[in-house]
């Protein structure tokens, strides 16, 4: 173990020190150069995603074995990197209309950014609780940045009490593995638990807690209900940040306590129950709720909640096979909403937010193009070939069936069944119905060219899905 | 030359490429490029599979034209293409079709032209892959993509109660289809990573395995097929459907679920089906007679005709279940004769609707008077629907029936009945609408058929006679492809 060697981390030592820069440099800015600290950013997100993807290969340690950079890490840091960058890109618009246009915006997106790069190299248990930290705090922020919005504030109140209460029974949960243990280097752990030094009682007492604290940050039924008002009360930007790019960090997070820390003997089938229960009642709360709604935020919060559902089935499946399926999911599904947000962020302008279902009404009719992404994107979401949702789902249900739970699969099918009717009530809007609005849509070329990009993502993936798949699975052998 | 071409290929991506270059043509203002480009492309997609039939070995084993490459090898589900007598004649049904349809909806279709051409473009090549794959995981990806496209046409060009059809159309199908992908992956995982439709054919199933994996393969095809009680979806997609959209869905959409069988459930999980064959036939002798009788009291003609093509499709399953070679080919037969009397019946009601935007019987007689030309069109084709001697009609019936009797009287008399329900059905409605006194005024008004009617009319009767009076060729392709899949669903598995 390298401990002087600080390259493994260095798209995280770049960005902290770019985020120290931009927040100094923005305080000279005028409001009319604000693009610099904006173009800044973008070349931040940009530099530490050639940082993560040039250190591809092998498993390298850093600051006593606290840090890991191994291909799952930079992979995602990668997928994170490029998410939030086109958050950034899809957002700039709307953001200038209201006023979110600061230098606060920008710093606070890159420490989150800064701590999701953070929680999915983490190799400790402290780093992971830093990195989570560090975004969720940035987060919490970030909802509560238009000051005048009254929802936005509630918003934000109910995700900062309900985060810190998940964060706290992850710590109890944490701390009684620790006591178990006696070490909170996850390999220590894993190592402990393996050898069968450690009280199973105990362990178990604690794995509870971190089910419930990661359920929390997942957003999986019964821990879900902060999810839905943060959804509908953030501005959209930041409703497509908190959507997209922290639920890559999450699964590695998920992944490095569940699987490598908490995987041995024993435990492995007590969260896997756990986790079952989890799913089953995420993809029927999620989904069945989804039905009722009329804002499209809220909706596409209820269906986040059936996606983690369904992402995880990979997880629960124990095996590296279900592991990689499941990095596949949360990668495509990923690339999927920031499509959705995008479109809806688009529709909105100034003074006016489209935020209900009935904004999408005739959009065929006003913009054909936009329509056909937006299909593109619904029919991922619901899982129907050929767009790239269609393999998300298969591979988690061939890896749940090739545990031989069948059951399962069946029942996930089913309510995808129930999930493609409030998708399909999107296309229905789009295409069947004649517009309310007829105010033209104003788009600069960058998102243009961004949004084509992404739903056309959607249909190429579909068609040839085989080389991501095959990165999410080297990704996760070569890392556990 | 053309040997070295990939034929499947080229009739799966042509339409499909001339769909999306339509659809890039835009807005309304540039509609008679749209319609110009489609004709074009759907043209082309029919000229491509001309060569499959031209170099077609009746006589040799196994697939044809076989495409072999690796698609997602992390899977190893592979981009396999191939084909046997039954899928060659689907195809061409399936490409002959689509140009009938790009002219049926010349001058009918007025809102945004190029989507409504590019989605039966798009459809017509999707529906080719699901008839050329030989790897299960590509069969459903291109089984399902048919949804999508159906479920706009469907959505944005039909009738008043569009969205209620759409919506029952794409979930009724989708719940069929959800079981099946679970089947699929079963089976994956029971032949040790392979999703070759071909390996699974050869591999050993329990008995147990095999009736739930059989059940999950009816979910999904007896929806689109469709079979008695999950029909109801059809009577409102095909009424609420525009007239292409009926059409399609009549002539080639039902035929993906007798395909399936032929292609999944029989060679797959034959001892299942051998022992569920009983229930099969029961459930397709009460489409034949009770959907026949419920065809008779219908006020609306799309609807008529929508009952009549579950009664027609009743045929088909038992065809397929009955185990001998007469009556499997009578199925496949009737598929094809099905798909153009069917076809053709959607686009004369679709005639006399562009005129008088009107679908009921009583809202129309004595039509003979002011249509001659266009009533002797319907006539043929009415009495193809009711299986004349001489029309493609009569020649699955009569084999099915045929097939029906070496197994049980029964069977065979029950199914019998249909000569005359589908007679009684299907004249009368033609008796109320054409003959007897001018009904009303806007009947007196009516104008005959005019070239581009008569240009895909008279297509159809040509391609209903030449079935009815000289099946022999299409028979003679079909059979060694039913005697070698006769013989393997014969042999247990267990």
């Amino acid at each position: 173990m390298d401990t002087l060697n600080l390259s493994p981390a260095a798209p995280e030592i770049l960005t902290l020190i770019m985020v120290c820069a931009i927040l100094i440099i923005d305080l000279f800015l005028d409001d009319s150069r604000r693009h610099v600290s904006f173009m800044l950013t973008l070349l931040t997100l940009f530099i530490a995603a050639l940082l993560a993807a040039v250190g591809g290969s092998g498993v390298h340690h850093a600051f006593n074995g606290m840090f890991v950079a191994d291909p799952m890490a930079q992979s995602l840091k990668v997928f994170i990197c490029i998410s939030v960058g086109a958050m950034l890109v899809y957002s700039r618009e709307y953001a200038r209309l209201r006023g979110l246009f600061r230098g606060e915006f920008f710093v606070l997106t890159l420490f989150a950014t800064l701590g999701m790069m953070v929680m999915v190299s983490a190799s400790h248990f402290l780093t992971l609780y830093l990195g989570l930290e560090l975004m969720s705090l940035s987060l919490y922020s970030m909802v509560a940045l238009s000051r005048d919005s009254a929802p936005a504030t509630e918003a934000a109140m109910k995700y900062f009490v309900l985060g810190a209460l998940a964060s706290g029974m992850l710590l109890y949960g944490l701390s009684m593995v620790y006591g178990a243990t006696g070490s909170l280097q996850i390999a220590d752990v894993a190592a402990k638990i393996a050898a069968h030094h450690a009280n199973q009682t105990l362990l178990v007492f604690g794995l509870v807690f971190v089910v419930a604290g990661l359920g929390f940050k997942l957003g999986a039924v019964p821990f879900h209900m902060w999810l839905p008002d943060v959804y509908h009360g953030a501005p959209t930007a930041v409703t497509l940040l908190i959507g997209s790019a922290p639920e890559l960090a999450t699964f590695a997070f998920v992944l490095r306590i569940l699987v490598v820390a908490l995987g041995g003997q024993g435990l492995l089938v007590e969260w896997q129950q756990m986790l079952i229960l989890l799913a089953v009642l995420s993809m029927a709360v999620g989904n069945v709720t989804a039905i009722a709604q009329t804002n499209i935020k809220r909706m596409l919060a209820y269906s986040t909640i059936s996606h983690m559902g369904f992402m995880l089935l990979g997880i629960l499946s124990g095996s590296v096979n279900g592991y990689g399926a499941a990095m596949f999911y949360i990668v495509t599904y990923v690339l999927t909403v920031a499509g959705a947000f995008a479109v809806i962020m688009l529709l909105s302008r100034e003074g006016f937010e489209a935020e209900q279902l009935d904004d999408f009404k005739g959009l065929n009719q006003r913009s054909p193009w936009y329509a056909f992404m937006m299909l593109l994107i619904m029919f991922s979401l619901a899982g129907i070939p050929p767009a790239v949702g269609f393999y998300a789902k298969l591979t988690v249900f061939q890896a749940v069936i090739d545990k031989g739970m069948i059951w399962l699969a069946v029942v996930a099918v089913l309510f995808s069944l129930v999930g493609a009717f409030y998708y399909l009530r999107v296309v229905k809007l789009m295409y069947f119905d004649a517009p309310q609005d007829s105010a033209p849509l104003h788009s600069t070329a960058d998102v243009r060219a961004l949004i084509s990009a992404n739903g056309l993502a959607i249909l190429v993936l579909g068609l040839l899905p085989g080389g991501l798949m095959e990165l999410c699975q080297r990704a996760i052998q070569a890392s556990l | 030359m053309l040997s070295g071409l990939p034929l499947l290929t080229l009739a799966i991506w042509v339409p499909i490429v001339a769909g999306a270059m339509v659809l890039a043509t835009g807005s309304d203002r540039s509609a008679p490029v749209a319609r110009w480009l489609a004709l074009l492309g759907s043209v082309a997609g029919f000229l491509v599979t001309l060569p499959l039939w031209a170099q077609f070995d009746p006589a040799a084993h196994g697939m044809q034209f076989q495409e072999l490459h690796a698609w997602i090898s992390r899977f190893h589900i592979n981009y396999h293409l191939g084909i046997d007598g039954v899928s060659l004649l689907l195809i061409l049904l399936n490409s002959f079709t689509t140009v009938l349809i790009v002219i049926a909806g010349w001058h009918v279709i007025e809102a945004r032209v190029s989507q409504y051409m590019a989605a039966f473009l798009v459809l017509s090549g999707v529906m080719n892959g699901v008839f050329a794959a030989l790897d299960g995981l590509l069969f459903y990806v291109f089984f399902e993509a048919t949804l999508i496209p159906m479920f706009i046409i469907i959505g944005v060009w039909g009738g008043p109660n569009r969205v209620y059809a759409a919506v029952k159309f794409f979930l009724y199908t989708l719940l069929g289809s959800l079981l099946t992908l679970i089947a699929l992956i079963y089976l994956y995982n029971a032949a040790d990573g392979s999703f070759a439709i071909l390996d699974w054919h050869k591999l050993k199933l329990g008995l147990s395995a095999q009736v739930l994996i059989f059940l999950a393969f009816l979910m999904a095809f007896a929806v689109k097929v469709p079979m008695w009680p999950v029909h109801t979806w059809l009577p409102d997609a095909h009424v609420e459907a525009p007239t292409g959209g009926s059409v399609v869905l009549a002539a080639i959409m039902l035929k993906l679920g007798g395909y399936g069988f032929i292609r999944l459930s029989l060679p797959i999980v034959p001892d299942a089906s051998h022992s569920l064959s009983g229930f099969i036939i029961a459930l397709s002798l009460i489409a034949v007679v009770y959907i026949g009788l419920v065809a008779l009291v219908q006020t609306d003609m799309k609807k008529l005709i929508a009952y009549s093509s579950i009664s027609h499709m009743g045929f088909v399953t038992m065809g397929l279940f009955l185990f001998n070679a007469i009556g499997f080919e009578g199925a496949v037969l009737q598929m094809i004769s099905h798909g153009f009397v069917s076809g053709a019946l959607f686009l004369c009601v679709g005639v006399l609707y562009d005129r008088l935007h009107s679908r009921l019987i009583a809202d129309y007689g004595g039509v003979v008077n002011t249509m001659p030309v266009f009533a002797a069109f319907f006539m043929l084709f009415a009495m193809a629907n009711s299986g004349l001697p001489g029309t493609s009609g009569f020649v699955g019936e009569f084999l099915v029936i045929l097939g029906a009797t070496q197994v049980s009287f029964w069977y065979a008399a029950l199914a019998a009945t249909t000569l005359m329900l589908g007679a009684a059905y299907t004249l009368w409605m033609y008796r109320r609408v054409v003959f007897g006194a001018i009904a009303n005024s806007k009947v007196a008004g009516l104008k005959d058929v005019n070239a581009r009617e008569i240009l895909f009319l008279s297509a159809l009767a040509l391609a209903v006679l030449a079935m009815g009076l000289w099946p022999y060729p299409m028979g003679e392709v079909l059979h060694t492809s039913v005697t070698d899949l006769l013989s393997h669903v014969a042999q247990s598995k267990l």
